[in-house]
């Protein structure tokens, strides 16, 4: 099978499903000829016209705005924010409409919109376009939260999000981008709240989103060198949540790791922790859960502060061990 | 009274039915006021009693398929697009036969089949959503256009702004309507704003902007009318300001301490009901019996959906989860 980038994974997710369906366009600023700050939209504008990709001015609040309205009126827009940190500028269009208008309204209208968003450190871009926002919106009932992390998840999720009859926030890893994985040519969809084992393991469980999982799995060829052997689940949608797939796990290994880039304090991994801790995973349980996450620091602008603000992989080989070695 | 010409749909005959709306919106908000004063409704609301002739006005001159984008004080703008006062009324009692089964109240009451794509409790969060609306409109040629209802304390938000331009530079089928009640809560224009009107704002986006007298219905109606096939023949958007006054305070808990007895009763002289009445007896299409008539029967209606209310159901708590998604 063919390789591709999770940038071109996303790209042709919405491509082919703008080629099928009418309904589908995206919207967000410099996505036109520039193709988008990160090169996502690249070459859409020649394919579909600058009516389907709406390069729009920077109004974070109209643009979201108009993404719920026209998805409210029969139209399925896919919302480019330029990078997740800007969603604060466009919360209340998100929060106090997207989310809310259908429950609102007595189950009368629907809002199917994707908000598609770059997150995460590690581009030295500084404290306001580097964070991890996604607590925030998994906080929020009426919303659907999706990270992936391999190429071909982005894909299959991203089909998967425009055909949702929901607003979807589809928060994409900037140092994924580049990344390859094999992703077939042809459309298919991952379901919403579907997790992925992307290690088998049998000594303990790591929990890991988006860049994690790529860190998690260094840290696992590292730690299998030691003779532990590490499964590790990416839950791939933080809303829904496959917390089968992730207590399943937790009673098969008895020992877990949860971590995230996104800072701890109030972090999703709380939640992940507290899901094992409720369920029948917690009598198999050999060792305390630990959460990694984010220090509760602004992202900083120099390269070893901004690694060091944020998991690395020794951070997960030593987390690993002390979970292992626990009596 | 101005007297210009009117749009052919509206007839004589409409004109006495929107007479009797304008009872039908007051007395609506009216009885809302009564209830809240008794503790029978709990919550909070926002009533229209004033400034009527925006409402009723302004959603005559549309076509069925046209759309509106409503406000906080939005009952009005529910009557006039065709919702039934006792499905609206029952909402107001949290009941399960009102528009949101009980789930939305006073500041959420939505009918999009109708066009009616909601009242709004954030103050300039509905801007946005016209928008958006008007976009589907020209992408997918409905023809239709979105009326965008908001008040004089939405135009200080930066969704006002936003909108806007946006509506502009993509020529979208929408007219911004700011219903400016001289009120944003506590807050006066005189206070809050260093310019004589709002509707100077629209040369900032390139469109054209309009005020004028919002207890005029004849104004409202022909204004907006003018508006509105701008709006639809492609030409993009219009801001319109309506000068009011609303009667009551900004919600229940307000003692109206930031205003005096004089102005209110400066403003209720210009009674957009009474006015337009006069205007109606004078053009022969009313007698005085007639419009008693036609009161007494709003009265009656408001009283027809108080029962209906009263005698609907609770939603039951099995329903609490339903709906959040799709």
């Amino acid at each position: 099978m063919r390789e591709i980038t999770y940038l071109e994974a996303v790209r042709e997710a919405m491509s082919q499903e703008m080629r099928k369906n009418e309904d589908v366009y995206i919207l967000g600023e410099d996505i036109g000829v520039y193709g988008g700050a990160f090169g996502v939209t690249r070459g859409m504008i020649e394919e579909f016209g600058p009516e389907r990709v709406r390069n729009t001015p920077i109004s974070e609040a109209a643009i979201a705005g108009a993404a719920v309205g026209s998805a409210l009126t029969g139209m399925r827009p896919i919302l480019e924010l330029q990078f997740s940190d800007f969603i604060t500028i466009a919360m209340d269009q998100l929060v106090n409409q997207a989310a809310k208008l259908r429950y609102m309204f007595g189950g009368k209208g629907k809002v199917p919109m994707v908000v598609r968003t770059p997150a995460g450190s590690g581009t030295g871009a500084a404290a306001q376009h580097s964070q991890s926002l996604e607590a925030w919106m998994a906080h929020i009932p009426g919303l659907k939260v999706v990270q992936p992390s391999t190429a071909y998840d982005a894909k299959g999720l991203l089909k998967a999000a425009i055909d949702d009859d929901n607003p979807v926030i589809f928060y994409e890893h900037k140092l994924l981008y580049k990344t390859k994985s094999h992703v077939p040519e042809e459309q298919y969809s991952i379901p919403l709240g579907k997790a992925d084992i992307k290690r088998e393991g049998k000594d303990v469980t790591i929990v890991a989103t988006a860049i994690m999982v790529h860190k998690a799995l260094e840290a696992a060829k590292e730690l299998e060198k030691e003779g532990i052997d590490v499964e590790i689940v990416d839950p791939r949608t933080l809303v829904p949540l496959d917390e089968e797939t992730i207590v399943e796990s937790v009673k098969k290994t008895g020992r877990v790791v949860v971590v995230h880039e996104a800072v701890k304090r109030g972090g999703y991994g709380g939640e992940i922790a507290s899901v094992i801790a409720e369920s029948e995973a917690f009598d198999y349980l050999d060792a305390p859960i630990k959460r990694l996450g984010g220090l509760p620091v602004p992202i900083p602008y120099n390269p070893n502060l901004e690694k060091a603000a944020v998991p690395q992989v020794p951070d997960i080989i030593k987390a690993v061990k002390e979970t292992v070695q626990f009596k | 009274m101005s007297n210009h010409a009117l749009p052919a749909f509206i007839t004589d005959e409409r004109l006495v039915e929107l007479y009797k709306q304008m009872w039908l919106i007051r007395y609506f908000d009216e009885k809302v006021d009564q209830f809240f004063a008794k503790g029978m409704i709990h919550g909070t609301t926002h009533l229209c009693v004033g400034q009527e002739a925006t409402a009723a006005g302004s959603i005559a001159v549309l076509q069925e398929k046209d759309k509106i984008t409503s406000t906080h004080r939005g009952h009005g703008h529910c009557i006039a697009k065709g919702a039934t006062v006792d499905r609206m009324m029952a909402e107001l009692f949290g009941k399960v036969t009102g528009y949101c089964k009980g789930k939305g109240g006073s500041m959420h009451i939505a009918d999009v089949e109708k066009g009616n794509l909601g009242a709004n409790g954030i103050v300039g969060g509905g801007i946005p959503l016209a928008v958006g609306a008007a976009l589907t409109s020209k992408m997918k040629n409905e023809g239709y256009v979105v009326l965008c209802f908001f008040g004089d304390g939405a135009a200080n938000e930066g969704s006002f702004h936003e909108s806007l331009n946006l509506a502009s530079i993509w020529d979208l089928p929408v007219v911004f309507i700011c219903e400016n009640n001289q009120y944003g809560m506590s807050g006066s224009v005189k206070e809050m704003f260093n310019i004589e009107n709002i509707a100077d704002r629209a040369q900032a986006y390139g469109i054209p902007g309009k005020v004028i007298d919002g207890n005029d219905m004849l104004e409202v109606m022909n204004t907006v009318y003018e508006a509105v096939e701008h709006a639809r023949s492609g030409k993009g958007p219009v801001l319109i300001e309506a000068k009011t006054y609303r009667w009551k305070g900004h919600s229940k808990s307000d003692a109206k301490k930031y205003r005096t007895r004089e102005e209110e009763q400066e403003w209720r002289k210009k009674d957009p009901i009474k006015r337009f009445k006069e205007y109606l007896i004078d053009k022969g299409v009313l007698t005085e019996e007639k419009a008693e008539q036609l009161r007494e029967e709003a009265f009656q209606e408001i009283e027809d959906a108080v029962k209906f209310a009263e005698n609907s159901p609770e939603p039951s708590v099995d329903t609490l989860l339903e709906d959040v998604y799709a």
